[in-house]
C-alpha cells in the first residue's frame, strides 16, 4: 500500500514554513486547554500521521458552518486548515461535480473503512425524505451508508446537533439532528449557529492528535469548548451581579456597557466559548458589540424566543405570552375564586349563627 | 353573648417536627418566590454607576440559593417524617389508595368547595382532598428542586448540586429547565393563596382551631369523632 504523506509533509510542501506550523500547533494546544507538553504531542501527531480522510455532507442547512470553518483565525492557519484534513468530499469546496463527486466519496469509503470521519452540516428530513435529496438519494440514505464504516461522526452546528431552525415549531420537514437518525457511532455535536471556527479546527486537531473523540458533555458537545456558560465568561458579568441592566438599546446603561440580561440575552442558559475565543480573529462577539446572546448553541433556541425577551413565550398562548403573564392571570382568577367562595361561605355562616341559641337559653330552642 | 355547648376534646395532631417543618417551609417558599421573581425580572433601578460599587443582584441570588438548600433539606426531612411521624403525618395520608379516601375527597368537594350540602367532614388531620393537594405540591417541590439544582450544578463544584447535573440535558437545555422552573413558581404562589384562604375558611366554619393548631399542635375535635377514631384504632390492633 502506498505510503500517504503526513500532514506535516503536505503543509510544508505547500510552502508553509515550520515556524507557522509550530505556531499553529501551539495555538491549538492552548485552544484545547492542554498543558505545554501537549504542544509536543500535537506536533508529533501532525508530523507522523497522514491527513484525516473526511467526507463532509451538506443537508438541510445554510452553509454557515463551512463559511465559519474557512475563516478560522490564526495567521496562515486558514490554509493549513483547508489542507490539513483531506476534504475528499465537500460539496461547497470541492472542484468535482456530478459523477466525479460521487466517485470521490465512494473512494474514501472503500479506501479507508473504519478510518474516515463523516462530518455533517444540516439536519435530516424524516417527514418525507424527499425534502432533501442529493444525486437522486435522500439525505438519510446517504448518511446511513456513509456512517456504516465511519470512525466517528462530527455534527457541525445547530442543524446537525439539534435541528436548528428547520426543526423549530412546526417543523414541516420533520427535521432531525444526526444523533437522532443514526446509531452505533460516536457523534460529536459541535454546537453553534455557526460554531466558532477555532472550535471546529480544535475538534479536528483533537481527533487527529489523540486518535479518539474528545471528552463530551451530556449533550455530546466537546467539554473543552462547551463546559461553561457564555454568562460565566462574559466580561459584562460584573454588571449582572451589581444589578446594572440595559433596558433599551439606546439608554445610558447600554452606553456604559451594562448587562444585557433584560434585553433577552441568553448567555445565562447557553454553553459556548464566545466570551473567551470570540470571533473573527478574536475581534469581538455578540455581547461585546452590544447585542444579547441568542443562545445559538442550545437545542430549541428558536422555540425559546423572542430573542429580545428574557422569558420565552409559552406555546399555545400566543406570541409574547410569558409564564409571568399566565401566572398573574392564574393568580387573579384564584383571587376571584377565593372572593366568591368567601361570600358564599359568609352567607351560609350568617344563617348558622342566626340559628345558634343565645347563651343561657334552654336547649329546647335548638 | 352567644356560646356553644358541643362536647369537644383536644387532640395532639401536629408534632413539633411537623410544625417546625411547616414554618421553615413557609419562610423558604416566601423567600424563594420573592427572590426568584426578582431574578427572573430584575428592576433596573440603578443608573450612572459602576459595577465595582454594587452587588445587590448577586446578594438576591445568594439568598435564593441559600433558601433553596434549606428548602431542600427541610423537604427531605419531611419525607423522612412521613415514615417516622404520627398517624397524621404518615405518607399514606397523602396518597389516596383507599376507597374511603376517594369518598372523602368527593364529600369535601361537595361540602367545602361547592357548598352544596352541610355535612361534617370527620378527618382529624388533613382531610383527604387537602392531603391529595399536598401530595401534588410535594411533586412540584420535587420538580422545583430538580430543575433548580440542575441549573445550579453548572456553576457549582459541590457534591449535592452535581447529583442533579443530569436534569438539564434530559429537558433539552438550560432554557427549558429555566422555563419550567419559572412556571412552577406560579404553582407555589397560587397554592399559597388558596392554602391561606382555606385555613381561614376551615377555622371559621369548623371552629376546630385549625390556624393555631400549626402553632401549638393541638386541635379541638368533636368528642364523638375522637371516640369513633379510638374504637377504630382498637379494632385494628386486636
Amino acid at each position: 500500500m502506498e505510503k500517504r504523506p503526513t500532514f506535516y509533509e503536505e503543509v510544508t510542501s505547500d510552502g508553509v514554513p515550520r515556524r507557522d506550523f509550530l505556531k499553529f500547533c501551539t495555538a491549538m494546544a492552548a485552544l484545547l486547554g492542554l498543558e505545554s507538553s501537549g504542544i509536543g504531542q500535537i506536533v508529533k501527531a501532525l508530523e507522523t500521521k497522514p491527513r484525516l480522510p473526511v467526507i463532509w455532507f451538506h443537508f438541510q442547512e445554510c452553509t454557515c458552518c463551512s463559511e465559519s470553518f474557512i475563516r478560522s483565525s490564526h495567521p496562515a492557519v486558514a490554509d493549513i486548515v483547508l489542507n490539513k484534513i483531506s476534504l475528499d468530499y465537500q460539496e461547497t469546496l470541492m472542484a468535482a461535480s456530478g459523477f466525479q463527486a460521487e466517485a470521490a466519496y465512494k473512494a474514501v469509503m472503500e479506501k479507508f473503512p473504519g478510518e474516515y470521519i463523516v462530518m455533517v452540516e444540516g439536519s435530516i428530513p424524516t417527514e418525507d425524505e424527499a425534502f432533501c435529496c442529493i444525486g437522486g438519494r435522500s439525505a438519510l440514505q446517504i448518511l446511513e451508508e456513509a456512517v456504516k464504516n465511519a470512525k466517528a461522526v462530527v455534527a457541525w452546528g445547530n442543524c446537525a446537533s439539534a435541528g436548528c431552525v428547520q426543526a423549530a415549531s412546526p417543523n414541516p420537514t420533520g427535521a432531525k439532528p444526526v444523533h437522532k437518525v443514526i446509531s452505533g457511532k460516536p457523534v460529536i455535536n459541535v454546537q453553534g449557529c455557526p460554531p466558532i471556527a477555532d472550535v471546529m479546527v480544535g475538534v479536528v486537531v483533537h481527533l487527529l492528535t489523540f486518535d479518539r473523540i474528545p471528552q463530551l458533555d451530556a449533550l455530546n458537545r466537546p467539554k473543552s469548548f462547551y463546559s461553561r456558560r457564555v454568562h460565566d465568561t462574559c466580561y459584562r458579568r460584573a454588571n449582572f451581579d451589581a444589578g446594572l441592566f440595559v433596558e433599551s438599546f439606546d439608554d445610558e446603561g447600554a452606553k456604559r456597557g451594562y448587562c444585557l440580561y433584560k434585553m433577552g440575552c441568553k448567555g445565562p442558559v447557553t454553553y459556548n466559548s464566545c466570551g473567551i475565543i470570540k470571533w473573527n480573529d478574536s475581534t469581538s462577539y455578540p455581547i461585546q458589540s452590544g447585542h444579547g446572546c441568542i443562545g445559538c448553541s442550545e437545542a430549541g433556541f428558536w422555540d425559546n424566543g423572542p430573542f429580545y425577551q428574557h422569558l420565552p413565550s409559552v406555546a399555545g398562548f400566543g406570541i409574547e405570552t410569558t409564564a409571568d403573564k399566565i401566572g398573574i392571570g392564574l393568580g387573579v382568577l384564584t383571587a376571584a375564586g377565593i372572593a366568591g367562595h368567601a361570600i358564599v361561605t359568609n352567607v351560609r355562616k350568617h344563617k348558622e349563627i342566626a340559628n345558634e341559641p343565645e347563651s343561657g337559653s334552654s336547649s329546647d330552642n335548638t | 353573648m352567644r356560646s356553644r355547648t358541643i362536647p369537644m376534646r383536644e387532640v395532639h395532631v401536629w408534632e413539633l417536627p411537623v410544625r417546625v417543618y411547616h414554618w421553615v417551609n413557609a419562610l423558604c417558599v416566601v423567600a424563594l418566590c420573592i427572590t426568584g421573581y426578582i431574578i427572573g425580572k430584575p428592576l433596573a433601578f440603578m443608573k450612572g454607576t459602576e459595577a465595582y460599587y454594587n452587588y445587590w443582584f448577586g446578594t438576591v441570588r445568594f439568598v435564593h440559593f441559600v433558601a433553596a438548600f434549606l428548602f431542600f433539606f427541610n423537604f427531605v426531612f419531611r419525607i423522612y417524617w412521613g415514615f417516622a411521624g404520627n398517624e397524621f403525618a404518615r405518607w399514606y395520608n397523602f396518597i389516596p389508595l383507599k376507597r374511603s379516601q376517594w369518598k372523602e375527597i368527593m364529600d369535601v368537594i361537595k361540602v367545602d368547595i361547592l357548598q352544596l350540602t352541610h355535612k361534617r367532614i370527620d378527618s382529624i388531620g388533613h382531610n383527604a382532598l387537602a392531603s391529595l393537594i399536598y401530595f401534588i405540591t410535594f411533586l412540584i417541590f420535587l420538580l422545583q428542586c430538580l430543575t433548580g439544582f440542575g441549573m445550579y450544578s453548572a456553576m457549582s463544584k459541590a457534591f449535592l448540586p452535581k447529583l442533579f447535573a443530569w436534569v438539564v440535558p434530559l429537558l433539552g437545555g438550560d432554557m427549558q429547565a429555566r422555563q419550567l422552573h419559572h412556571i412552577l413558581m406560579w404553582g407555589f404562589i397560587v397554592f399559597a393563596l388558596v392554602h391561606v384562604y382555606l385555613v381561614f375558611y376551615h377555622d371559621y366554619i369548623e371552629r376546630r382551631g385549625v390556624t393555631s393548631s400549626m402553632i401549638g399542635g393541638w386541635k379541638f375535635i368533636e368528642e364523638d369523632v375522637v371516640e369513633r377514631h379510638d374504637l377504630q384504632e382498637e379494632s385494628q390492633k386486636s
